[in-house]
C-alpha cells in the first residue's frame, strides 16, 4: 500500500503549504493589503522639494549631536530637567500608591463583583486617554504648571500599573493562596501572606519601568504647558537651536539609560 | 540571624535590628524625597486656579456638551491620515528594526565589541524619545504634514520593536540552529531556516502590538502639526470650540478602543 | 574513513574535555561511544564537524583534513557528515518536509532554499526517505505536532538526505521511551547497513549499545578507556569507565532483552 502511495508522490512537485489555506481568502487579504498600501501612499502629500531642502537641516541636527551646546541655555535646561524629575518622582509615588488598591480591586479572583467593575472602569478610562490629551484638559482646568503634569502622570500610572497588577494576581498560583486561607487568616492577612509574596517582585519591576515611562512622558508634557523640559525643548526647535535641542535630548537619553540600568539591577535583586 | 537571644529566651523576628533600622531609614529617605518634590510642585502652582478648578471644570463640561455631531463629516480625512501614519509608520519601523535587532542580539551580532553597542545605542536613543518630540524635530527639518508624522512614528517604533525582537532572538533554541549548521548550510541559510522560523511568531506579535500603540500616538501627533486628527483637535482648542473638542475626543477614544480590539484579535489568531 | 589524530579540546574555562584522542573508523562501521556524562562524548562528535572548534589535533575524513578548512570548504565537508541530535533539534515551526529538505541546504543556493524551490530529485528523495521511516503521510504536518519517536525519524531523514559518508549521532534515544529507543536504534543501524554508512553513536544506555553495534569505545574524562567488540564489556571494563557499581544486572538485562526479542 505504501509503495503505491509513494509511487504517486515521486515526481510530483512539492510546495510549502500556504499559511492561509483558503485560496480566495489568501488572495483577498494580499490584494486588500496591496490596495490599501497604494491608497495610503497616494494620499500622503509629500513635498519632496521641501524634504530635499530639509536634508541640510537634518544634517545640521546630526552634526549638533556631535557638538551639543549645554551652556547657552543651561539655566532653562536645568530648571526644566529638575521640574521633569520632580514631576516624575511625585507622580510615580502617588500613582503607584493608588494603583495598588485599584489593582487588587480589579483582580476578579480576590475582589467582589461591584468593586471589580468600578476598578476595571477606572483602569479602562485611564488607559484609553493618552497622557497628552489628559494634560490638555488638566491644564485648561488647573492652569499652567507642573501640577497639571503631576496629575496627568499619576492618572496614567494608575491605568498602567493597576491593569498589570490585576492580571498578575489573576494568574497567580492558587494553591499558595489557598493554603494561607486554610490557616484561618482574615482577608488582609490572606493578601499579606498568600498574594503579596507572589506578586511583589513583578510589581517592583513594573513600578520601576513605570518610573522610566513617566520620565519620558514628562519630557513632552511641557508642549501643552504642563511643566517639565518639554517647553524648553519646543522653544529650542522653534528657534532652530539644534545644538541646545541635541543637548536636551542627550540628557534625556542618558537619564533613561541610567534608569534602565538601575531597574535591571533592582529587578535582578528582587527575583 | 533573625532569631534574637534576649533575657527572655530566643525571639524570632523577621529582620535583625540593623536590618530593620536600615529598612526604616530607606523609607524615611523616600518620604523625604517625595515631600521635597511635592513642595517644588506646590511652589510652582497658582493655588487660586486650583481652588477655582471645580467651577472651571463644570464650565468646560457645560460648553462641551452636547458634542457637535455634524462636525464628524469633516473628520473622515483626518482619521484616514491617522490610520496611515500608524500603519505605514509601523511597516517602515519593522523594516529598520529587523536588521538592528539581529545586530543587537548576542547570538547573531557580527561583532560584540563594535556593532552591538551601536545597535543598542540606536535602540535606547529612539526608544527614550517620545514620538511627539521626533515629530517636532522632523517638522523643523522637512516641514509639517502627514509625512513627518509617518517618519516620526517609525523612528520612535524602531527601538521598541528592535528591543523586543532581539530579546526573542536571544531566547531561541540553539540546538535547532546547530542542526541546520551541521547540514553544511551557509550563514544566510542558517538564518533563514534555523533562526527566522523561531522568531517569526514573536515578530508578528510585536508588529501588531506596536501598531496598536501607534494608533494611540498618531492621534495626538497633529498637536505639533504632524498630520492626522490631532490637527483638528489643536485647531478646535485654539478657538475654544469645545463642542468640536468633545466630539474629536470621542472619535479618538473610539479609534483607540477599535485599534486595541483589532490587535487583540490578530494576536489571538497568530498564537 | 574517519581518522582522529591527537584530538584535543580545552574549553576556555580550562576544562580539558578531550585529551589527545586517537581513533580510526573504517567505512561502514557502526561504533557506539559510551561513557559517563561529561566524559566528552558530545564534544568529540561536535569537534568532528566543528560545531565545536577543536583546540589541536587533526580530523581526517576520507582524504581531507578538516580542522584547517575555511568556511566554504568546511560547509562542503559538513555535507558529507549527517548529524542526528538528542531532543531531535528539528526546526519546530517548519513542516516535516521542510525539515527533511533542510538537509539539502549545503547543496542548494540561498534563494532556492529561501523560496523552497528544491530540485525535483531532492523532493523525490525526501519522499522516499519519509516513506522508508513510515512518515510519508505526515509530510505537511508541522514538526511540533509529531511525537518524540516520529520527530527523531524526521531527524534521521534530514541527516540521510545529505547523502553523507558518516553519521554523527548524539544521544539519539535520550528522551525516548525504551521501546521507541530500540526502534530508533534499529532503524539507524539498518539504514547504515543498507547504505554502507559509518556511524558514531553517542549513547549512555550500555545494554542498547551492546545489542546493535559491532564496536564499542568507552570514554572517561576525555580519554579512551576501552575499544573493542561489545562482548568485551565485562563488569571490570565498565567499572573502569563508569566507576564502581553492580554491572552484572546491566549485562544480564541485555541478554534478557535478546530473549524477549527472539520470543517476539
Amino acid at each position: 500500500m505504501s509503495a503505491t502511495e509513494l509511487d504517486t508522490l515521486i515526481g510530483r512537485k512539492w510546495r510549502k503549504p500556504p499559511f492561509v489555506r483558503n485560496a480566495t481568502l489568501r488572495w483577498g487579504l494580499t490584494a486588500g493589503f496591496v490596495i490599501y498600501l497604494i491608497a495610503a501612499y497616494m494620499t500622503i502629500e509629500v513635498n519632496w522639494s521641501r524634504v530635499y531642502e530639509g536634508l541640510d537641516r537634518g544634517a545640521a541636527f546630526v552634526m549638533a549631536f556631535m557638538s551639543p551646546d549645554f551652556l547657552t541655555r543651561w539655566g532653562d535646561i536645568r530648571d526644566g530637567m529638575i521640574e521633569s524629575v520632580v514631576m516624575t518622582v511625585a507622580a510615580s509615588v502617588v500613582g503607584i500608591a493608588i494603583s495598588i488598591p485599584i489593582g487588587l480591586g480589579a483582580a476578579r479572583n480576590i475582589a467582589p463583583m461591584p468593586v471589580y467593575l468600578i476598578c476595571r472602569a477606572i483602569v479602562a478610562v485611564s488607559r484609553a486617554l493618552q497622557e497628552i490629551i489628559v494634560a490638555i484638559l488638566l491644564v485648561a482646568i488647573f492652569g499652567f504648571g507642573p501640577l497639571a503634569g503631576f496629575l496627568t502622570l499619576s492618572f496614567a500610572t494608575i491605568g498602567f500599573l493597576s491593569k498589570l497588577l490585576a492580571e498578575d494576581i489573576e494568574s497567580m498560583d492558587k494553591t499558595q493562596a489557598e493554603a494561607i486561607r486554610a490557616s484561618g487568616a482574615r482577608w488582609t492577612q490572606w493578601i499579606n501572606y498568600g498574594v503579596q509574596p507572589q506578586v511583589l517582585p513583578r510589581l517592583i519591576g513594573l513600578s520601576i519601568y513605570r518610573v522610566d515611562i513617566n520620565f519620558r512622558e514628562s519630557a513632552i508634557l511641557g508642549l501643552v504647558g504642563a511643566g517639565g523640559i518639554g517647553a524648553t525643548l519646543n522653544t529650542a526647535f522653534d528657534r532652530y537651536e539644534y545644538d541646545t535641542a541635541a543637548a536636551i535630548l542627550l540628557i534625556i537619553i542618558v537619564i533613561v539609560m541610567a534608569l534602565e540600568y538601575i531597574s535591571g539591577i533592582i529587578r535582578a535583586k528582587v527575583q | 540571624m533573625p532569631v534574637l537571644t534576649t533575657d527572655k529566651g530566643a525571639v524570632w523576628r523577621r529582620r535583625t535590628t540593623g536590618q530593620s533600622l536600615f529598612h526604616w531609614f530607606i523609607w524615611l529617605v523616600g518620604i523625604a524625597i517625595f515631600v521635597v518634590c511635592w513642595q517644588q510642585i506646590s511652589e510652582a502652582t497658582t493655588w487660586f486656579f486650583v481652588w477655582d478648578a471645580p467651577r472651571i471644570a463644570g464650565d468646560i463640561w457645560s460648553r462641551a456638551t452636547p458634542p457637535k455631531w455634524d462636525y464628524i463629516a469633516q473628520l473622515g480625512r483626518p482619521i484616514w491620515d491617522t490610520l496611515n501614519i500608524a500603519t505605514l509608520g509601523t511597516i517602515i519601523a519593522l523594516f529598520m528594526a529587523i536588521p538592528v535587532a539581529f545586530l543587537a542580539a548576542r547570538n547573531t551580532t557580527p561583532s560584540k565589541l563594535f556593532i552591538r553597542p551601536i545597535a543598542l545605542f540606536i535602540i535606547v536613543a529612539t526608544r527614550s524619545i517620545n514620538s511627539l518630540i521626533w515629530a517636532l524635530l522632523l517638522i523643523a527639518i522637512i516641514g509639517p504634514g502627514v509625512f513627518a508624522g509617518v517618519i516620526a512614528i517609525s523612528i520612535r517604533s524602531v527601538g521598541f520593536c528592535a528591543k523586543l525582537l532581539y530579546e526573542a532572538i536571544e531566547e531561541i533554541q540553539e540546538s535547532q540552529v546547530e542542526a541546520i549548521t551541521a547540514t553544511g548550510a551557509s550563514r544566510w541559510q542558517v538564518m533563514a531556516y534555523g533562526i527566522v522560523p523561531q522568531v517569526l511568531p514573536a515578530l508578528a506579535g510585536i508588529a501588531v502590538f506596536r501598531w496598536d500603540i501607534n494608533i494611540r500616538e498618531s492621534t495626538v501627533l497633529g498637536l505639533v502639526g504632524a498630520g492626522g486628527i490631532g490637527l483638528q483637535l489643536s485647531a478646535s482648542l485654539n478657538v475654544l470650540a469645545w463642542p468640536q473638542v468633545s466630539l474629536i475626543l470621542l472619535v479618538i477614544l473610539a479609534a483607540v478602543v477599535l485599534g486595541e480590539w483589532v490587535s487583540a484579535k490578530v494576536r489571538a489568531a497568530i498564537i | 574513513m574517519l581518522k582522529l589524530k591527537k584530538l584535543v579540546k580545552t574549553y576556555r574555562t580550562g576544562d580539558q574535555a578531550l585529551k589527545a584522542i586517537d581513533l580510526e573508523i573504517p567505512a561502514g562501521q557502526v561504533l557506539a561511544l559510551i561513557g559517563p556524562s561529561g566524559a566528552g562524548k558530545s564534544t568529540m562528535i561536535r569537534c568532528i564537524n566543528r560545531l565545536v572548534e577543536p583546540t589541536s589535533g587533526e580530523v581526517w575524513l576520507a582524504e581531507r583534513e578538516l580542522t584547517h578548512l575555511g568556511s566554504g570548504a568546511l560547509r562542503r565537508a559538513r555535507r558529507e557528515m549527517g548529524m542526528i541530535f538528542q531532543e531531535y533539534a528539528l526546526v519546530e515551526r517548519l513542516s516535516v518536509m521542510e525539515n527533511v529538505l533542510s538537509g539539502r541546504l549545503g547543496y542548494v543556493g540561498f534563494w532556492r532554499s529561501f523560496l523552497r524551490r528544491y530540485p525535483q530529485s531532492d523532493v523525490d528523495e525526501a519522499f522516499r526517505l519519509l516513506d522508508r521511516v513510515g512518515l510519508v503521510h505526515m509530510a505537511d504536518k508541522r514538526a511540533d505536532e509529531l511525537s518524540g519517536g516520529q520527530r527523531q525519524r524526521v531527524g534521521i531523514c534530514r541527516a540521510l538526505i545529505q547523502n553523507p559518508k558518516i553519521l554523527l549521532v548524539d544521544e539519539p534515544t535520550a528522551s525516548l521511551d525504551p521501546k521507541t529507543s530500540r526502534q530508533i536504534m534499529r532503524l539507524i543501524c539498518e539504514l547504515c547497513a543498507e547504505r554502507g554508512l559509518a556511524a558514531i553513536i553517542n549513547i549512555h544506555d550500555v545494554a542498547l549499545a551492546q545489542r546493535f553495534v559491532q564496536r564499542v569505545v568507552g570514554l572517561r574524562a576525555g580519554a579512551i578507556e576501552f575499544d573493542g567488540p561489545p562482548e568485551g564489556l565485562t563488569p571490570d571494563v565498565l567499572t573502569t569507565i563508569y566507576g564502581e557499581e553492580d554491572w552484572e544486572a546491566t549485562i544480564e538485562k541485555a541478554e534478557d532483552e535478546d530473549e524477549i526479542e527472539a520470543a517476539e
